[in-house]
């Protein structure tokens, strides 16, 4: 963003209300995620976690029948203001899905695609660049020598978790400020999971991650702070540890002992 | 304990009935083809000759080759994809990239429906209106490539349209979370990947457009001329009206012309829509997921 970045929170809803048609998913959420931690969203399904994810990089107008009120601020600047350029909002947020979905090119065609998208337009890139970044890009996903070898084959050969991990290798290049995660562990294998918990945990710091997942074990072990949503509204925001221990809320403390889910 | 019951026989009896129907139906749907083919390379078979394609007819058709008319369904062919092709894919990427599900896409969407339903005589009668008369073209190679061009219109939209929606979405999201525009995912991704299915139907609109007879009838297609096309505004012979011609329109042919027409006609059908699965499977070999 041109006038740089400002606020003290990443990022920040206030009386944010969101409708699919007629049914409203989203009930009058304040949200505050603080620079350069993790929080973690959890609650049961259907309780707005995804929506309220999507719409922190407005993805979710994409469906063309949703309608917002009250505001969303990332970085301190309100991305639903007039003459907000969306590209400009998607660069500096990234996302991961569930499912690891790498573009069908190369593995290095797929680290590079979004900085060839936005840097290498406006000024040349030699080919040392690229291969830095690249390089830079992969060794910060724990993906490097795993795939320095073959980084010319199609990323669609890559098992899930590598697949995943090259998922958020490729948001690198454009250095983004916030990573948004949506239940990234839950199409993996245990040891795929681990890994990229760990993947995560390692990047905690360098950027703001917001993830969602219905892992109650993951949110514990692998998170700063926790937002427990049920029907719509944010129902408890507090440190992980608090959060879990002592739940000011008894629909939180029923969740988390798994009375319903 | 695992014999069978009066149930289970009849029960089995039923179903061998159900399957030697079901065979027949199918054996059915075969039998017209080798008829037909069988028929063509019987009768037509003598004719074909290097001469018999290369030179033009001779005394009053009764005679010589049809090499006018080969050369006129090319250029049919060649001009009514060069206006219909780049039309049916633009209208395809809209409709499915670009879109929203709203009144006019689905008004569109059922304008396309009706018109692949519009008999080909139809557009002939359209093509005369529109192109002949109304722009003045006059009967033309023009005129009579772009009637074919409206007609096959429906079938390079609804082929391509299905192999954009092929591609999977989780594409285009990756793209456009990394900031891509509709564009840029368009160009990067989904082109590259649906290319295979957007060339086989073009091929396969190749091969429908050198048969049709009624819309080149009255909008560029001569029963006779003497000298191969110069230029789009020339009128011409083309295979399909000139076996229509010599067939219906003119005593005293010897049988095996016709004929001949005919199997070459239905040959060049035949080997387009052979290299169109052929390079569909070749392509699929390619894909990478």
């Amino acid at each position: 963003m041109a006038d740089g970045d400002r606020g003290e929170y990443a990022i920040e809803t206030r009386g944010l209300n969101l409708w699919y048609g007629d049914f409203q998913a989203l009930y009058d959420v304040d949200l505050e995620v603080k620079r350069g931690i993790i929080t973690s969203m959890i609650g049961p399904s259907g309780c707005g976690k995804t929506t309220l994810l999507r719409t922190c990089n407005r993805i979710i107008e994409r469906l063309g029948y949703v309608r917002t009120t009250g505001s969303v601020s990332i970085l301190g600047h309100d991305i639903f203001a007039d003459g907000v350029e969306l590209v400009q909002v998607r660069k500096r947020i990234g996302m991961v899905f569930q499912r690891p979905n790498p573009l069908p090119i190369s593995i290095r065609d797929n680290v590079l695609f979004g900085f060839r998208l936005h840097e290498a337009r406006l000024r040349k890139v030699s080919a040392a660049e690229e291969d830095r970044i690249l390089e830079s890009s992969l060794r910060q996903v724990l993906l490097w020598d795993t795939v320095r070898d073959r980084l010319d084959r199609p990323a669609t050969g890559l098992s899930l978790e590598e697949q995943q991990k090259l998922c958020i290798a490729r948001l690198l290049p454009v250095k983004p400020e916030v990573l948004l995660m949506d239940e990234p562990c839950s199409a993996l294998d245990p040891a795929g999971t681990e890994a990229v918990e760990e993947l995560i945990w390692k990047l905690r710091g360098d950027y703001t991650i917001l993830i969602v997942t219905h892992n109650m074990a993951q949110a514990r072990r692998a998170s700063d702070e926790c937002v427990f949503m049920l029907l719509g509204r944010i129902i408890e925001h507090g440190r992980t540890d608090e959060v879990f221990l002592n739940p000011e809320s008894s629909e939180t403390a029923d969740y988390i002992e798994g009375r319903y889910g | 304990m695992f014999t069978a019951t009066t149930l289970n026989r009849r029960s089995q009896r039923a179903q061998g009935v159900a399957r030697a129907v079901f065979f027949l139906m199918t054996v059915t749907l075969v039998i017209p083809v080798l008829i037909i083919a069988g028929t063509l390379v019987v009768k037509g078979g003598p004719a074909i000759s290097w001469e018999f394609l290369f030179s033009a007819p001779r005394d009053g058709m009764t005679a010589g080759g049809i090499f006018p008319a080969l050369v006129g369904t090319v250029w049919l062919v060649a001009v009514a994809l060069l206006a219909s092709v780049p039309v049916g894919v633009a209208a395809a990427l809209y409709l499915s990239e670009y879109a929203p599900d709203n009144l006019l896409t689905r008004t569109i969407n059922l304008a396309i429906i009706n018109l692949a339903g519009v008999p080909s005589i139809v557009h002939a009668l359209f093509g005369v209106g529109a192109f002949v008369l109304f722009f003045n073209i006059g009967a033309s190679i023009l005129a009579a490539s772009l009637t074919l061009a409206v007609m096959t219109l429906p079938v390079v939209i609804v082929a391509t349209r299905e192999s954009l929606q092929a591609v999977p979405q989780a594409f285009r999201e990756a793209c456009w979370n990394m900031g891509a525009t509709r564009w840029q995912t368009i160009r990067k991704v989904v082109l590259p990947n649906s290319i295979s299915g957007i060339l086989t139907g073009v091929i396969l609109e190749v091969s429908r457009t050198a048969g049709e007879t009624a819309p080149i009838m009255f909008t560029g297609a001569a029963a006779f001329v003497a000298f191969l096309p110069n230029s789009v505004l020339d009128q011409t012979m083309a295979m399909s009206y000139h076996l229509y011609y010599i067939a219906t329109q003119q005593t005293g042919v010897p049988e095996e012309i016709p004929f001949g027409v005919a199997l070459v006609l239905i040959s060049i059908v035949l080997l387009m829509n052979a290299i169109s699965i052929g390079f569909r499977v070749y392509l699929r070999g390619l894909k990478k997921w």
